[in-house]
């Protein structure tokens, strides 16, 4: 029996593009099937008790299986003009949902598994930064996160001292703001958007609003995906394979706070598809 | 300077980018959008390899569309110890592991495409056919560390072992350990020991061979 708190959340479940090309996606929402297609111009999300609530938004798909308790978060950035929309496409990763959340928040791992790209040996220390839950918007968020990255991005040229400020809008999605090295005023803007099949099988799709006329499509898509593929191998390998709510097994840091208060966030509203409740 | 036409996530790219970087030589990289984008299949793409398969090297007029013949270009054109000896033995294993590596390609690699970039197809005989030519690799591979040697034809690493290294070692992202293979996991470890080695998304690189960094 899946709580009512998940069910009524919004999910991502297809890149939009893809689906209007004509695509139909077959595939899995909190355990259950569902298809994704175009029926009369529109795009329709058809599970086992018939059609899903639907919003288009940044590139994807997003269906909510209950009632949603609240309009699908904004990301004001992907309005901005000049900025660079990227689908980076869709990968399937054997982990909680929530772990890829959970990772995609981290920075103490940038220099063991981002080797010489967003972190490097002896720069692994993480500077304080501060997190908290934004009562307006009830979202997690960490800001004045600093770190050194040899290539922070695919238009860095050399090692910087990068900015971030990390967001978690929605149990299964979260976005990242970063220097952006082309225009020192602005933020990049990555999300991650994840969507859980089951709760230990996730379809992660990455996705970009950047500041950068000169990259290539294909290698700002590239890039991404070196980054996120990197994780992956990491993601399916920890154990235990439910994400902790409860402190047990696991000894946070100083540099966990966001994950800490991730954690807090998710049991504190209930959604705990994907988690572990008891410490095991 | 020789391009190559390359997908990051690829493992049949990665084999030629792996060949190019222990030979000390730059290529010109030229990004695919195989996924999402596909654009390996397009029409632009099968005027320069109507296969709609990557990798492609491009060296002047020469267009190649086989990784194991980039493989040999290279090797012959800029380092030809990576040839293996020339004896009619060696050279035939040679020819037996590049023949080899497309197995590993259309078992492992395929199973490793389904699991993550979701390509439909049989994933039960993907991954039986791997566990099968893994098999035979460890075989090998002990018969050669009983006679003392670590690569998989003559005394030192060959185009065969940069041929049969990625999907190998990116098995496990297609569902398939290599736990019960201790000789091929020694033998990747050696390949991945090399000097000059560069690593993939899900290859990581030896950290404990580095040098320790500093205490700050």
């Amino acid at each position: 029996m899946i709580a009512p708190q998940v069910l009524n959340e919004w999910y991502p479940v297809a890149m939009a593009s893809q689906i209007r090309a004509g695509q139909r996606r077959l595939t899995q929402l909190l355990g259950d099937p569902i298809t994704v297609e175009v029926q009369d111009c529109a795009i329709v999300v058809t599970g086992q008790g018939g059609a899903l609530r639907v919003t288009e938004a940044f590139g994807h798909v997003w269906a909510c299986p209950g009632t949603p308790a609240h309009p699908l978060f904004p990301i004001p950035e992907a309005l901005e003009t000049g900025r660079r929309l990227v689908d980076v496409g869709v990968v399937r990763v054997k982990c909680s949902p929530l772990r890829a959340v959970e990772n995609f928040l981290d920075i103490a791992h940038f220099p063991f598994v981002h080797t010489d790209v967003l972190g490097a040996e002896p720069h692994t220390e993480v500077n304080r930064y501060e997190v908290n839950i934004r009562a307006d918007s009830d979202e997690v968020w960490a800001t004045k996160v600093t770190f050194y990255q040899p290539q922070a991005a695919k238009s860095a040229e050399g090692g910087i001292v990068t900015q971030y400020m990390y967001r978690v809008p929605a149990p299964t999605a979260a976005v990242l703001y970063k220097t952006c090295p082309a225009r020192p005023d602005a933020w990049d803007v990555i999300g991650i958007f994840v969507q859980p099949l089951s709760e230990e099988l996730c379809d992660v799709w990455p996705w970009m609003a950047l500041y950068d006329d000169t990259t290539p499509q294909a290698e700002l898509i590239a890039f991404q995906q070196m980054i996120f593929l990197q994780d992956r191998s990491i993601l399916e390998n920890q154990i235990p394979r439910l994400l902790p709510l409860d402190p047990g097994m696991e000894v946070p840091t100083q540099a966990d706070l966001t994950s800490i208060a991730y954690r807090r966030w998710l049991k504190k509203r209930g959604l705990t598809y994907g988690a572990q409740m008891v410490a095991a | 300077m020789i391009r190559l036409y390359d997908y990051v996530l690829s493992a049949s790219c990665y084999k030629i980018r792996l060949m190019a970087a222990l030979l000390g030589v730059k290529l010109k990289h030229e990004a695919v959008d195989f996924h999402p984008g596909r654009a390996h299949k397009s029409v632009e793409f099968a005027r320069l390899n109507p296969a709609g398969t990557l990798p492609v090297l491009v060296d002047g007029d020469l267009i190649l569309t086989e990784s194991t013949a980039m493989l040999v270009y290279l090797a012959q054109l800029l380092g030809r110890d990576w040839l293996a000896p020339s004896d009619p033995k060696s050279a035939a294993q040679v020819q037996h592991w590049l023949a080899f590596s497309g197995r590993l390609a259309a078992s492992l690699g395929m199973a490793r495409l389904h699991d993550m970039l979701l390509y439909e197809g049989n994933i039960d005989a993907w991954r039986a056919q791997g566990h099968a030519a893994l098999r035979e690799l460890e075989a090998a591979l002990s018969e050669r560390r009983f006679a003392g040697g670590v690569w998989l034809v003559g005394d030192a690493p060959s185009i065969a072992d940069i041929a049969c290294f990625p999907n190998v070692a990116l098995s496990q992202d297609g569902g398939v350990s290599l736990d019960a293979y201790p000789s091929v996991r020694l033998w990747t470890r050696a390949v991945r020991a090399l000097d000059r080695f560069v690593e993939m998304p899900g290859i990581h690189r030896l950290h404990e061979l580095h040098p320790a960094p500093e205490v700050v």
